[in-house]
């Protein structure tokens, strides 16, 4: 019977009807503290340490803050300082401040070479599904889930439904990755994928480079999705072999992790990638979006009305007449060396507008030293941006970096609710090519037709 | 896990669609590495707005796609610690509705029109074994996984079920294990 991707790996991974074997745990230190006391508790031990690997993102200041005891923030310090010590407890390997390895979760799985094609990928984290871009499985839990799967390995999980979003037609000039996901989801609805793992497929998709299959997996959550995945090919195998975690060669059976020509999708739905434009948001949901050449639109409910209200916008506002307080590029969406290489791109030979504070952040300790290397960071700093240490940054504000009430931000993330990056803070989500565009100029700009 | 038969009480209503989870406890109470006291931190932004009024009461009913969002257990946490034992929704974000199974708050979906009607009968009884929300004047039946209804039931220890089938998961690994990668030789 043909079989879907998806259909491939969830058969080989299970155990039992509704248990699946997990590959890889990843962890990180706001949703584990709860799961490692649970398994104190009940003194249980975890299972396979070396299928898990830990790292410290959502509370690492971005200042260079070189050891966790050094976080000032007290409730952020004790938060990965408990990491540390359940790491060491439970013998799992940790990257915590200090390590050359240190990052976002979604951004050390790949460049470690330890999230490959075919895995079962579990994470405490909604952003999980960034792995899929490998043709992985990978889904985000709950602490419960990753104290579970700590014990188990495994994920007690009720087959979900699949959907394919196939996207018909090329990408056109400076339309990216992110402006893929946001019409997508724009398209679809926030909650247009919810209960299923989406694949998605089409020419421009396989044109996307690994950054960006991995950008527009990583907002499937966004779209309501439980993962989103994209099937190996060869750019696939020549980003992964190599790395300090994965084969020195391409396995054969990765070369099978593809949808058979007759398999069904319980939903599919099409795309006209042709007719994408460069996307920002408006409101107060990632589905709340309009092309950079449009207006903020009229409301059509009270969501709208009262998203609106907490944007400080007028129906009617050319979206590249809203001027901007803040740019924050960087996030597990959009802080791969190649964002940072095509913001860089942008910026280069530009000042940032005075009117802004514009900030980068790589998202690992790889990735900063990568652009280091390329002299990134020369070009982000004599444009006037701040180039910052690794971690999760303005995308959530568990750390220093947030933004004020009604400050208005272009942010290269992948929410824009309420509060998201500091209570009351506005927050547009657009690329890295789009967000430094804005920076330089002070307000949205079409990206196709700016010169600079 | 404390056993659920049937959930009885007043309704607090929260009619609006896509509650996502930073909503629901907002990041800065994420720092706590404890599971308990996320309650009076429950809807932090919104319960400051003018006009609010969020009763503790069993039952809460909400809009469409309730706990979309961040993977973030805090949110049933707090939801549970503040009082409510269910939440009806039209639909859940499902990284949530998994998350509040596993605590023991039950995700009822039904569908816009039942919602209604128990938001404004402002008192129902949730059923678990007959999976069915009755409410004065009316009742709806919903959807549940029968393992999850049948460990819900019994207030059965998830991880305790999963290592009854040890044996199944040592044979996995033996026979059907990926080699790598190990995180360990890294």
């Amino acid at each position: 019977m043909p079989e879907t991707l998806f259909d491939k790996i969830w058969n080989r991974h299970e155990v039992a009807p509704g248990l699946v074997y997990i590959d890889l745990h990843l962890v990180h230190e706001v949703t584990s503290p709860q799961a490692f006391d649970g398994l104190r508790l009940a003194g249980r031990r975890v299972r396979r340490p070396d299928r898990t690997l830990a790292t410290a993102d959502h509370n690492v200041p971005t200042d260079g803050t070189p050891v966790a005891q050094r976080i000032k923030d007290e409730l952020s310090r004790v938060q990965v300082q408990t990491l540390e010590r359940n790491c060491a407890e439970f013998a799992i390997p940790v990257y915590s401040l200090g390590s050359d390895h240190q990052g976002i979760v979604h951004v050390i799985g790949p460049e470690l070479g330890v999230t490959q094609p075919g895995m079962t990928i579990v994470c405490g984290d909604s952003h999980t599904a960034t792995h899929g871009a490998f043709g992985a499985l990978a889904i985000g839990i709950g602490t419960s889930e990753v104290e579970h799967v700590l014990a188990t390995q495994c994920l007690v999980q009720a087959k979900p439904k699949s959907m394919r979003i196939r996207y018909e037609g090329d990408t056109g000039f400076g339309v990216t990755a992110k402006d893929l996901i946001l019409a997508t989801i724009g398209q679809m609805g926030v909650d247009g994928a919810v209960g299923h793992v989406v694949e998605y497929a089409g020419p421009a998709i396989k044109s996307l480079s690994m950054e960006g299959r991995m950008t527009v997996c990583n907002m499937t959550i966004e779209g309501g999705g439980r993962a989103g995945m994209v099937a190996p090919d060869e750019t696939t195998f020549e980003w992964v072999i190599g790395r300090p975690g994965a084969p020195g060669e391409v396995p054969d059976e990765w070369r099978e992790l593809r949808t058979d020509p007759d398999a069904s999708f319980d939903r599919e739905i099409t795309v006209d990638a042709s007719a994408i434009s460069p996307m920002v948001t408006w409101g107060t949901t990632p589905g709340m979006v309009v092309p950079v050449t449009e207006a903020v639109p009229e409301p059509g409910s009270e969501q709208d009305e009262r998203a609106l209200h907490y944007m400080g916008l007028e129906p009617g506002t050319p979206m590249q007449e809203i001027k901007l307080d803040r740019v924050f590029i960087g996030s597990c969406t959009n802080s791969r060396i190649g964002d940072l290489r095509a913001a860089a791109a942008v910026v280069e030979g530009h000042k940032a507008s005075s009117d802004l504070y514009a900030m980068v952040v790589p998202g690992s300790q790889q990735v900063k030293v990568q652009a280091e290397r390329e002299g990134l960071d020369e070009v982000f700093r004599r444009a006037g941006f701040d180039w910052r240490g690794a971690g999760c940054s303005m995308c959530l504000g568990m750390n220093p970096d947030i933004a004020a009430p009604q400050e208005r931000v272009a942010s290269t993330s992948n929410r824009n609710f309420e509060g998201r990056q500091g209570r009351g803070a506005r927050s547009h989500l657009v690329s890295p090519q789009m967000a430094a565009a804005a920076a330089i100029e002070g307000h949205f700009v079409d990206i196709r037709g700016w010169e600079g | 896990m404390r056993a659920i038969e049937t959930i009885t009480g007043r309704v607090s209503v929260l009619n609006r669609d896509d509650i996502d989870t930073d909503q629901i406890i907002p990041k800065q109470f994420l720092k706590r590495v404890e599971r308990t006291g996320f309650g009076e931190f429950l809807f932090y932004d919104w319960a400051k707005e003018p006009g609010w009024e969020l009763p503790r009461n069993p039952i809460l009913v909400a809009g469409r796609n309730f706990g979309c969002g961040s993977s973030r257990e805090h949110a049933p946490w707090a939801l549970e610690d503040y009082g409510f034992q269910a939440v009806v929704a039209p639909s859940f974000g499902d990284i949530f509705r998994n998350n509040c199974t596993k605590i023991g708050l039950l995700p009822i979906a039904l569908d816009a029109d039942a919602c209604a009607a128990v938001a404004q009968a402002r008192e129902a009884q949730v059923d678990l074994r007959e999976q069915e929300v009755r409410w004065p004047g009316g009742s709806a039946r919903f959807e549940i996984d029968p393992e999850t209804k049948h460990r819900l039931l019994n207030g059965l220890d998830d991880i305790a079920l999963t290592l009854a089938q040890a044996d199944a998961i040592e044979s996995f690994e033996h026979d059907r294990e990926r080699s790598g990668p190990v995180t360990t030789a890294l």
